[in-house]
């Protein structure tokens, strides 16, 4: 499975982002991108996943089944979209549901370290732990590209040691993963994408 | 696909009752139709043939109301970009929700209608007859207010502005609701007539409003 972006220019508000960048990722690839704050990198992630178009250039997704890009990607975004008032339990479930995924739930609380706060509503929950659900909803349903946008944003040391370790299973597992940072990302990634400051 | 539609009514049924949603829309439906007789006066006559109005009226106001968080919540809490993501379209996503708020908050006023009904005197016929048309129309106007929720949803404004966009779209509902119920109690017209339009516009936003909510969704991320 290959990734491919060629050619994108985006335009926001009558200001040029980002024009003319191309990338290329294949399955087990970890692509990096960078880049002062403003330099596009929520803007290119929203724009692979879709949710934004670019004023020129294509996405390309090899092997893609028909429904397109976005059923082959989890978009994990800088918002967590968790409900405040439903469980830890409730929030996982219903993703769950609406993305068919028949993984389980209780492994996936397991490997963010939150299976002792099941009943919880998410509401008393600090940031750090709010993110770390965020990134266990990535576990309940199996998709080939993981596009993150600072993925460790409030998370403690271990927190990113976990994210590193789920990020590298998620790879040899035959993935592939596009993390907008601007920090040191727990594992080496394969290649990075600057973005220089608009 | 089913148990994805489930999931999102289901979701939205809950958070809008953790929300107190059936709650504050059965409250104000009361506030409504009990300060009515004391604006009216003790004419139970009088009462009873606008009793039908005054229930339609509670009803709609209490429906718009609650309807504005149906998806600013999603929006600023990020659940929506996942929302429109999901292999589920996004249309049916509306609908799903629609039907969540429904069961939520407009399920509640339809029960709550003939208890109020007695406050305005209104007769078993009447009664029987005003239910029904709240259970056949409210859809329709949860419906067609969730068109405007989701233009309010991008713009980021408040709860007023969905009850200014909508409340033009939700007249004929009240017009045939209203004619329908008042038939049974004022006759001689026909309640049949009057009662196959109301179901009819119920069955038209039902595909109308999911379109243009979901329209209304997509053009706002921008």
């Amino acid at each position: 499975m290959r990734l491919t972006g060629s050619g994108l220019t985006v335009v926001r508000n009558g200001r040029s982002v980002f024009s003319d960048l191309s990338f290329g990722l294949t399955s087990g690839e970890l692509l990096a991108v960078t880049g002062a704050n403003g330099a596009g990198k929520s803007t290119l992630l929203r724009v692979v996943a879709g949710l934004l178009a670019p004023a020129a250039g294509s996405i390309s997704l090899e092997a893609a089944p028909a429904s397109g890009v976005a059923s082959e990607l989890h978009y994990l975004g800088h918002l967590d979209g968790l409900k405040a008032t439903l469980t830890v339990w409730r929030n996982l479930v219903f993703w769950r549901a609406l993305w068919g995924g028949g993984r389980a739930i209780e492994p996936a609380l397991e490997a963010v370290s939150l299976g002792n706060l099941v009943d919880f509503p998410v509401s008393v929950l600090s940031a750090g732990q709010r993110r770390r659900l965020a990134i266990a909803r990535l576990l309940v349903a199996d998709r080939a590209l993981w596009l993150l946008d600072e993925p460790a944003t409030s998370l403690d040391e271990a927190g990113e040691a976990m994210l590193g370790r789920l990020l590298s299973a998620h790879l040899d597992a035959g993935g592939m993963a596009m993390v907008a940072t601007h920090r040191d990302l727990p594992l080496p990634p394969t290649a990075t994408l600057s973005l220089g400051a608009a | 696909m089913i148990s994805a539609l489930m999931a999102v009514a289901g979701q939205t049924a809950r958070l809008s009752l953790r929300g107190g949603g059936a709650l504050i829309g059965v409250v104000f439906f009361l506030a409504v139709v009990t300060v009515v007789p004391f604006g009216v006066g003790p004419d139970l006559k009088l009462l009873a043939r606008i009793g039908p109005a005054m229930l339609w009226i509670g009803a709609l106001l209490a429906t718009l109301l609650n309807l504005d968080r149906l998806f600013r919540d999603d929006r600023e809490d990020g659940s929506l970009d996942l929302l429109i993501l999901a292999e589920l379209p996004l249309e049916l996503t509306v609908l799903a929700k629609c039907a969540g708020a429904w069961l939520a908050t407009g399920l509640p006023l339809v029960v709550a209608a003939p208890f109020l009904g007695i406050l305005l005197g209104l007769e078993p016929p009447a009664l029987a007859a005003t239910t029904v048309t709240l259970l056949v129309g409210t859809p329709a106007l949860t419906l067609i207010g969730a068109v405007g929720a989701a233009l309010v949803a991008a713009l980021g404004r408040g709860a007023l502005l969905v009850a200014v966009l909508v409340l033009p779209f939700t007249i004929p509902v009240l017009i045939f609701g209203v004619s329908a119920a008042s038939a049974v109690v004022v006759g001689p017209t026909p309640f049949l007539p009057p009662f196959l339009i109301l179901a009819a516009l119920t069955l038209a936003s039902a595909v109308i409003a999911p379109i243009a909510g979901a329209a209304a969704l997509r053009a706002g991320p921008d």
